[in-house]
C-alpha cells in the first residue's frame, strides 16, 4: 500500500514537471478559456441573460476546455512514444490514479478560472456560494473520472482528436444533465431535497465510474 | 431444425401481422387505433435493450476469456441491436407525430432512446478507427462496459426533468397489465415472434462474421 501511494505520487509529480516544461497544456487551454468566454461575451453583449441561460454557457465552457486538456492525457504519452517506459516503471492501477489525480488538479486549477472570469465579464449571481463550489467540484471530479478512462481508449485509436467528444458525450450525458440542474438550483439559492438528491446521484456516479475504470484500465493499457 | 425454426418465425410474425391490423381493439382514450402500434414498437424497444445487454455480456465475456468468438458475438449483438434500435426510434416518432403532433418533442422516452442511438454510434465509431484485431476487440469491449454502467443513471434522472407522456400499459406503477386479453395475447406473440426473429438473424449474423473472420486469417 505504502509501495502504491509512493508510485502514484511519482507519476502524478511526473507529469506536472513535463507539463511544467513543455506547458502545452496550460498555454493551450488558458488561451481556449479566454477565447470561449469572449465570445460568450461578444454573443451576449449587452443584453440581460438569466442566470438559468448562463448557467448552462458556464457548463458548455467547462465541457469543451475540460476535453480540449483531458482527451491528451494518455495521447502525449502515445505521441512522445514513453507509453513502454511507463508501462515498465508502474503498474497499470498506479499509472491510472496518478493520470487521475493530475487531471483532477488541472481541471480544478481550469474550472475555478472559468468561473471567475465568468463572473467577472458576466452578471452571473450565485446565491448560494458554499453549495455551488461544492457542486462544482463535484461535478469535476465525476466528469475527471469519465473521461480519464475514455482518453485512455482514444490514445491507441487513430482519429484520436475527433472521437473523444463522441465517446464522451454519452458516458457523461448523466452526469452533465444532473450537475447543471445542481448548480442551477445552487445558483438560484435553492436549498432543498431536490438538490441533495442530485447530489448523491453526482456521488454514486463518480464512484461507480471510478470502480469501473480502475476495473478496466488494465485491459487497455496492455498490449 | 433451423428451417423448423425459420419457418415457425415466418408464421408467428405474419399471423401478428394480420390479427394487429384486422382484430378489432377496445376503445383507449386519447389512443385509438393508434394503439396498435404497440404490438410492433414495444418488441423493437425490448429487442433493442435485450441486444445491448447481450452486447454487454459478450463484451465481458471477451475480457475475462480473450477468445475473439466473443468480441464477434458483441460485436453482432450490438449491430443487430442498432437495427432495432433505429426501428423502434422509427415506429416511436410515427406514432409521435398522430398522438402528440409532432415527430420528435424530447420526451423523456425519446431523450433516453437517443442516447442509445449515440452510444451505439460512438461503440462503431471506435471499432473504425482501430485496424489491430485483438486491440479493436479489447478496447470496444472496454467502451460498451463503461457505456453499458452509466445507463442505469438515467432511470433516476430522466423522470426528474420532465414528466413523460409515454403511455405505459405494460409496467405501470401499480406493477398490474392493464390489457385487454386479444391485445395481450397478440402483443405477447409479437414479442415472442420478433424475439425469435432476432435470435435467428443473430445466429446468421454470427456464422456470417466468423466466416469472414476465418477467411482474413487465411489471406494474412
Amino acid at each position: 500500500m505504502k509501495n502504491f501511494l509512493r508510485n502514484v505520487r511519482i507519476i502524478f509529480l511526473k507529469d506536472v514537471r513535463s507539463e511544467l516544461r513543455t506547458r502545452y497544456v496550460i498555454n493551450s487551454l488558458l488561451m481556449f478559456v479566454l477565447v470561449t468566454i469572449s465570445i460568450i461575451r461578444f454573443a451576449i453583449g449587452d443584453e440581460k441573460i438569466e442566470d438559468e441561460i448562463l448557467t448552462g454557457l458556464l457548463w458548455i465552457s467547462i465541457f469543451f476546455s475540460a476535453s480540449g486538456g483531458l482527451a491528451r492525457t494518455f495521447v502525449k504519452e502515445e505521441e512522445k512514444e514513453t507509453s513502454s517506459a511507463l508501462k515498465l516503471s508502474a503498474s497499470p492501477t498506479e499509472i491510472f490514479v496518478g493520470k487521475l489525480f493530475f487531471n483532477l488538479v488541472l481541471t480544478f486549477i481550469l474550472n475555478f478560472l472559468i468561473l471567475i472570469l465568468f463572473i467577472l465579464i458576466t452578471e452571473y449571481n450565485i446565491k448560494n456560494p458554499l453549495l455551488f463550489i461544492s457542486v462544482l467540484s463535484l461535478g469535476n471530479i465525476g466528469l475527471v473520472a469519465a473521461s480519464t478512462i475514455i482518453a485512455a481508449i482514444i490514445s491507441k485509436a487513430n482519429s484520436k482528436g475527433t472521437l473523444y467528444p463522441v465517446l464522451s458525450f454519452p458516458v457523461l450525458l448523466p452526469l452533465l444533465l444532473t450537475v447543471i440542474n445542481a448548480t442551477k438550483l445552487a445558483s438560484a439559492g435553492i436549498n432543498s431535497a431536490e438538490i441533495m438528491g442530485e447530489i448523491r446521484i453526482l456521488v454514486s456516479y463518480t464512484v461507480v465510474v471510478i470502480t469501473v475504470s480502475v476495473m478496466l484500465f488494465p485491459f487497455v493499457w496492455e498490449d | 431444425m433451423n428451417n423448423i425454426f425459420k419457418y415457425s418465425v415466418f408464421v408467428i410474425i405474419s399471423l401478428v401481422i394480420i390479427t394487429g391490423i384486422v382484430l378489432p381493439i377496445p376503445n383507449i382514450p386519447a389512443l385509438g387505433d393508434k394503439a396498435r402500434v404497440l404490438y410492433f414498437h414495444v418488441p423493437m424497444s425490448w429487442i433493442s435493450v435485450v441486444a445491448f445487454v447481450m452486447s454487454l455480456w459478450y463484451a465481458v465475456r471477451y475480457l475475462k476469456t480473450k477468445e475473439i468468438t466473443y468480441d464477434i458475438k458483441s460485436f453482432s449483438a450490438a449491430q443487430l441491436g442498432f437495427l432495432f434500435c433505429v426501428l423502434a426510434t422509427a415506429t416511436g416518432s410515427l406514432w409521435a407525430k398522430f398522438n402528440w403532433g409532432s415527430f420528435w418533442n424530447w420526451d423523456p422516452r425519446q431523450t433516453s432512446i437517443f442516447i442509445l442511438l449515440l452510444i451505439y454510434g460512438a461503440y462503431f465509431a471506435l471499432r473504425s478507427a482501430i485496424d489491430a484485431e485483438e486491440q479493436r476487440a479489447r478496447l470496444s469491449s472496454v467502451y460498451a462496459i463503461i457505456a453499458g454502467i452509466t445507463m442505469p443513471f438515467f432511470i433516476f434522472i430522466m423522470p426528474r426533468l420532465v414528466e413523460t407522456l409515454h403511455p405505459d400499459p405494460i409496467i405501470n406503477n401499480s406493477g398490474k397489465i392493464n390489457m385487454d386479453t386479444t391485445m395481450l395475447i397478440i402483443f405477447l406473440t409479437s414479442l415472442l415472434g420478433f424475439t425469435l426473429l432476432f435470435l435467428w438473424v443473430m445466429n446468421l449474423k454470427v456464422r456470417l462474421e466468423l466466416l469472414k473472420y476465418r477467411k482474413s486469417l487465411k489471406q494474412a
